[in-house]
């Protein structure tokens, strides 16, 4: 009977979210007792924010493409033209820190718009679409610029270094001096996307239409809910969030390079997916994303603190991600996921054209 | 509540009670790539009217039913609502005129909440108020009697009860037109009854319930008017009081024209050997037919017939395991057997020609030649492959011996018009030799002259002692083939009928219901 209860009240998103919560919370408390002198310092735990910034707001905007049963893989390139271009315009002369907030965004949005459009209206498949995005993004990020540009700009360094400092949680170090905690501003800006965006997909129209829309889509558009517009937005808000992303980045390390980002579109996708999303869409959880991303980045830092190999960072990562997957498919399955087929009996197959007569 | 009615004086000065059309569909015509789905169709629907739209499968009832949900666009025809000219351009612009539909395929989403389903898509504000949508949905469950709770995902809920929650919320949505598809194919009696009601009361209210279903007494009980399609055309619309249900099911199905005087039936052979070739006893399947017992001796060509979703075509399946089996006994000669996949059906001497042939029967990129020997490569293995010489022979032999029209070995399949490309998918099961063949709608879509040939070819082959099971939705052609038809009926066999003199009439009775 208890049982039956818990299997009705608590939905699948919550559920996968749970178990990366509990997951991260195990693996922090295990670095904590393992490696006490590092990982008991508020600034290791707040420096994966400060650090990894970019990479979370990344994981934000692929989790909402997930839901809605789709995929992004062109946003750690759009990320890093985006650094580049910031970089560029900040030196030039004319540039001013609003001015490259903008262009930013500007940039993100626009791939956003162009892939969603393509994807939502044109029906062509999202995986090939953005992976073209990639390559354009790529290019032009080369073109623009080849080799890396340290911005120099005044006013953007002092927004580089600035950093709020909290001093009641700093930590004395071996000398015995006191260092106060330091929370660098893309920690703020992440925090608060994660909390804007939770509620957008709990709370508003468009999130729930998200949700039905990944879960079935031919369903969502009989229930009346404009699918394609809800697919276009969630590529437009993902693009936008590319573009915030590529802010934060250049914000944290002061300089455009080719290699910026790279990479970060499969850490985003692997993050996603240990925090509950899944890659069939219709289920995860805005704030299981970034914490299945800090756990990839608690693994890295566990694997750092041992002071193994960092191939093992991957291989770990690739293990990890393996079993979250088993475990995600294991937990559905033991839920009866059956109910996720087709509600009807094969026999009662469509009555149109093409159905089977019995 | 809106009921509206409109005196009309005829010329004769009487005073006469008309319930307006709602609805009112003419000439309306849709057409797929290779499909003539529906071909100058109309419908008009009265406001408290129930009207049972019918036909068999393929007939386009659900197609009628999605292009007047916006889902499909229409080639032609006119739509009216109430009198004026509508053009629904999707199945929100149907929904805010006011047309609840509840389709076939329930059409909610799995990972969302009862509640969830019950209003997204209908919402005018930009957030959500979860509470008070828990709040109008537990009063509505509680109304209409739903065993569900809001918060409860509707993965968790039974398919009835999905039903229902899809019923529930085209309700809610106090629509003037309320379609309902096949609504109760996953209902109780219980839940049949309740839902009946429900639609009583929604009649009074003066909305327009348009029903499909399949079970035909159901029809009789809760239907005013009943329209008919056949083949994607309007067969007529009748009131439900004056057609008998005998001439529904002989209006749903149509008559075969082809003249076949030629081919005569054989009579049910003598058992050989002490024990039939096949046979099954209590066999079901996980596709929802009800346990039978079946058996077919050698040389026998036998039929399973029925309507629709009677289950003719999940009972051969069974028998293949084509479906998952669930429960029953196999005995091929006598001997127990096991068929718990194709395969094994296959090494014991079955062959079986599925009824969708572009699905499930021909790979359309392969060629002639590799179509014909798949299933004897299978049985061999395909770590032994046949040589291209043995391959090439096994293709000609057939080619010639069924009289297959195609350009070379080496064509691909898809090329060949649908008759041919059966033929080949028979070639490809006699090339195994089989003992025992099931063949699931072997005529359908082929020209005429091809029907005769390969019902010919069946009563050739029960000649050379392979037993047949032959299915066709055109019974006429049953009765010429099959010396022993076994009728089925709401997935369970209901009458099995042989004899010389058989005729529709006597199949049509059965499947109506009649009885003995």
């Amino acid at each position: 009977m208890n049982t039956i209860k818990r299997k009705e009240t608590i939905s699948n998103s919550n559920l996968l979210f749970a178990i990366a919560a509990v997951i991260f919370a195990l693996m922090y408390g295990f670095a904590v007792l393992r490696y006490p002198r590092s990982f008991l310092q508020y600034q290791t735990f707040f420096d994966l924010f400060n650090l990894n910034a970019p990479l979370i707001i990344l994981t934000l905007g692929l989790s909402i493409v997930m839901i809605g049963g789709g995929i992004d893989i062109s946003v750690g390139a759009v990320t890093g033209l985006v650094t580049m271009c910031c970089a560029v315009f900040l030196e030039s002369g004319r540039g001013s820190v609003g001015g490259s907030m903008l262009l930013a965004l500007g940039i993100g949005l626009a791939f956003g718009l162009l892939q969603g459009f393509l994807i939502a209206y044109l029906e062509i498949q999202p995986f090939i679409i953005t992976l073209a995005g990639m390559f354009l993004a790529n290019g032009l990020l080369t073109t623009i610029h080849k080799d890396p540009l340290n911005v120099t700009m005044a006013e953007f360094v002092r927004l580089r270094d600035y950093s709020m400092v909290v001093p009641w949680l700093g930590t004395t170090n071996r000398l015995g001096n006191f260092i106060p905690l330091e929370v660098k501003p893309g920690t703020f800006v992440a925090a608060l996307l994660i909390a804007a965006l939770a509620v957008l997909m709990h709370w508003s129209r468009f999130g729930r239409n998200l949700y039905a829309v990944g879960g079935n889509s031919q369903s969502s558009l009989m229930l009346g809910i404009n699918v394609r517009r809800t697919k276009f937005s969630s590529y437009a808000l993902c693009g936008l969030l590319s573009g915030v992303a590529g802010f934060v980045f250049i914000m944290t390390t002061g300089a455009g390079n080719v290699g910026n980002a790279s990479g970060f579109e499969m850490k985003a996708i692997a993050g996603s997916i240990i925090g509950g999303t899944m890659l069939s869409g219709g289920v995860g959880n805005l704030i299981g994303s970034p914490v299945g991303a800090l756990t990839l980045l608690t693994i890295n830092e566990l694997i750092r603190a041992a002071g193994v190999n960092s191939n093992f960072q991957a291989i770990v990562s690739g293990l990890l991600l393996c079993v979250f997957i088993v475990l995600q498919s294991l937990v559905m399955w033991l839920r009866g996921a059956g109910g996720f087929k087709l509600a009807l009996p094969a026999w009662l197959a469509p009555g149109g054209k093409g159905g089977r007569a019995g | 509540m809106r009921r509206t009615a409109i005196i009309v004086y005829t010329a004769s000065g009487e005073k006469q009670l008309q319930t307006p059309n709602v609805l009112e569909m003419r000439g309306i015509c849709k057409s797929f790539p290779g499909v003539r789905a529906l071909h100058d169709v109309s419908f008009t629907l009265r406001s408290g009217e129930v009207h049972a739209l019918m036909g068999e499968n393929g007939a386009g009832k659900s197609t009628l039913i999605k292009v007047m949900t916006g889902v499909y666009e229409k080639d032609s025809g006119q739509i009216t609502v109430e009198g004026k000219a509508m053009h629904f351009r999707s199945p929100q612009d149907a929904q805010a005129f006011g047309v609840g539909t509840v389709y076939q395929e329930i059409s909610l989403c799995h990972n969302l909440t009862v509640a969830e389903n019950m209003f997204i898509g209908r919402g005018r504000y930009a957030f959500v108020d979860w509470k008070g949508m828990r709040e109008k949905t537990a009063r509505l469950l509680d109304s209409l009697g739903i065993p569900a709770r809001p918060t409860q995902q509707l993965s968790s809920c039974s398919l009835a009860v999905q039903q229902m929650i899809a019923i529930a919320r085209a309700i809610d949505m106090d629509c003037r037109i309320l379609i309902l598809d096949e609504p109760t194919s996953s209902l109780d009696e219980d839940e049949v009854r309740k839902l009946f009601s429900l639609m009583r009361e929604l009649k009074s209210r003066g909305v327009g319930i348009v029903f499909v279903t399949h079970f035909l007494d159901q029809v009789y009980e809760i239907s005013d008017r009943i329209t008919v399609l056949r083949n994607g055309e309007f067969i007529g619309d009748y009131d439900a009081s004056s057609l008998p249900q005998l001439e529904l099911v002989s209006k749903m199905m149509g008559k075969a024209l082809d003249d076949v005087s030629q081919i005569k039936k054989r009579e049910v052979p003598a058992l050989e050997g002490g024990a039939p070739v096949f046979e099954a006893q209590g066999l079901s399947s996980a596709a929802g037919v009800r346990p039978f017992d079946f058996a077919i001796r050698k040389g026998e060509v036998n039929g399973f017939t029925g309507l629709l979703g009677s289950g003719r075509s999940e009972s051969v399946r069974a028998i293949y395991a084509a479906d998952k089996v669930t429960g029953g006994e196999i005995k091929v000669h006598g001997r127990k057997a096991r068929i718990g996949e194709p395969i094994q059906a296959m090494k014991l001497g079955i062959g079986y020609l599925p009824e969708d042939r572009k699905g499930d029967g021909i790979i359309a990129e392969l060629s002639v030649r590799d179509n014909i020997i798949l299933a004897l490569q299978v049985m061999k293995g395909f770590f032994k492959p046949f040589s291209r010489k043995e391959a090439e022979s096994f293709a000609d032999e057939y080619i010639e011996r069924l009289n297959i029209k195609t350009a070379s070995t080496s064509t691909p399949i898809k090329s060949l018009s649908g008759g041919n490309q059966q033929k080949v998918i028979l070639a490809r099961w006699l090339l195994t030799h089989p003992e025992y063949l099931i063949l699931d709608e072997p005529t359908r879509g082929i020209d005429v002259g091809t029907k005769v040939e390969i019902q010919k070819l069946v009563l050739k082959l029960a000649e050379e002692g392979v037993s047949v099971t032959f299915i066709s939705s055109e019974i006429e052609e049953m009765l010429r083939t099959c010396s022993r038809l076994i009728v089925m009926k709401d997935r369970a066999i209901v009458g099995e009928l042989s004899g010389e003199s058989l005729t529709e009439r006597d199949v049509l009775h059965v499947i109506a219901g009649g009885g003995e």
